[in-house]
């Protein structure tokens, strides 16, 4: 990689924080092809071992008094489960599986591509886009179901003064589309600012003098990221039912 | 999105993409990000809906209804044991009354008892009370009488003897003693 042209440049350091973020083939050739194993599906392969692992393996004892893996299983359970029973409320418990899913694979990818070496699907917009993608349009597809046309007076303030509706409505149709935006650059973005920064904290650890400090930023960053990769996961769990309770109940 | 000015840059990037090399260079660009690089989409978005399917199959016929059924019976396990906690205690409450009760009933039947008691003792005081005021007034009634005899008697003794006196008196001065007058002097005098 084009590592040395960069390096002399920064007279000795040596920063590319985004290197980290490359998807390579993991089998040798260059080419990237729609079903090429590469990395990135490396890690997913790995997310999906680790969501076994813990919900089916660490609960398969199904004790009534629960081990560490299993507790954690259930808390995991537990915590989507309330989520959308208390956000998007108890007719949108049909959708939990689907719900648990995304913050499962958000959560364990997160969590993954904090261990040294390994790669972030979620920093990637290609994963979030779909995920947030798929939100949507399950969203959508489901406020048009229950409840029709009705489903657009979701963007017909009727609480607001009759001159201001349609202004209203213009900003709230924007304001819907530019939703799977948000919801999958939020995610992303912070993954990728996080490990990012580590990277160049690292890049300048290769300095004796300052490498302490860079070594306790680092540390602290990862400190930091561990937080984000759980809160990134739950925001985009929780804004999922935030949009689901629009579309199962629309009115304001 | 910035997606038409990447376009471009995808474009750009397309001309070396045949090789990794071309790629490479691309993405390790520091203003480059690796996530724009649209090449690489069609790959990520390929796995990420398998893995997504899998993990929706996995969590959804297998872990989620394990999990939920664990967690049903943890519940119904503590809501028994909480019932039967409650019924115990309901038990405890009962024996506790039972208890109270038999003291209860054990002191009012001491009660009984000592009330009992005492009117016995009362009553056995007061025939013995009673025979004891008998036997003394008897007693006493009896000394009474002996009691007067002994006064009558000593009287008797008393005008005898003063008869007698007054006789020999009498007699002594030379006089006929006349035992009538004798007699009711006697008695007038002792009357006093």
């Amino acid at each position: 990689m084009a590592t040395e042209a960069h390096g002399a440049e920064e007279g000795g350091l040596v920063f590319h924080p985004m290197d980290q973020f490359i998807v390579k083939p993991l089998f040798g050739g260059s080419d990237v092809g729609m079903f090429t194993i590469t990395n990135a599906t490396l890690w997913m392969f790995i997310a999906v071992v680790a969501v076994i692992a813990l919900m089916v393996l660490g609960t398969s004892r199904r004790a009534i008094i629960p081990s560490r893996s299993q507790s954690i299983g259930e808390m995991a359970y537990g915590l989507v489960y309330k989520m959308v029973e208390d956000v998007a409320g108890k007719d949108a418990l049909a959708f939990f599986p689907y719900i648990m899913t995304l913050f499962m694979f958000i959560v364990m990818s997160n969590f993954l591509g904090l261990i040294p070496l390994s790669f972030t699907t979620t920093s990637h917009f290609a994963v979030t886009i779909v995920l947030a993608l798929l939100v949507f349009v399950t969203v959508t597809v489901v406020g048009f179901v229950k409840h029709g046309t009705k489903f657009l007076g979701l963007f017909w303030v009727s609480s607001a003064p009759l001159a201001l509706r349609p202004v209203l409505a213009v900003i709230e149709v924007i304001s819907y589309f530019v939703r799977p935006v948000s919801h999958s650059i939020r995610l992303a973005g912070n993954l990728m600012a996080g490990h990012a920064v580590i990277k160049v904290f690292a890049g300048f650890a290769a300095l004796a003098v300052v490498s302490p400090v860079s070594v306790l930023a680092i540390t602290a960053m990862y400190g930091l990221e561990i937080l984000v990769s759980f809160i990134q996961a739950y925001v985009f769990t929780i804004l999922t039912c935030v949009y689901l309770k629009d579309a199962l109940h629309p009115s304001h | 999105m910035a997606t038409e000015t990447h376009g471009t840059e995808a474009g750009h990037a397309a001309d070396g993409l045949a090789d990794a090399t071309g790629v490479a260079t691309h993405s390790a660009d520091f203003a480059g990000m690796p996530q724009l690089n649209f090449d690489h989409w069609g790959n990520q978005i390929f796995w990420l809906l398998i893995t997504l399917v899998v993990i929706y199959f996995v969590l959804s016929r297998i872990a989620l209804p394990r999990i939920a059924a664990v967690l049903a019976e943890r519940q119904g396990t503590i809501t028994n044991d909480l019932a039967k906690a409650e019924e115990l205690k309901r038990k405890a409450g009962e024996a506790e009354q039972a208890y109270d009760k038999a003291l209860a009933d054990a002191r009012a039947e001491a009660q009984n008892i000592i009330a009992e008691t005492k009117a016995e003792i009362a009553a056995e005081l007061k025939l013995a009370t009673d025979k004891a005021d008998a036997e003394i007034a008897a007693k006493s009634a009896e000394l009474e009488a002996a009691i007067a005899e002994i006064r009558a008697s000593a009287m008797e003794h008393v005008v005898e003897v003063a008869r007698d006196t007054a006789a020999e008196i009498v007699k002594v001065l030379g006089g006929n003693a006349d035992a009538a007058a004798i007699d009711a002097a006697v008695a007038q005098r002792t009357k006093g």
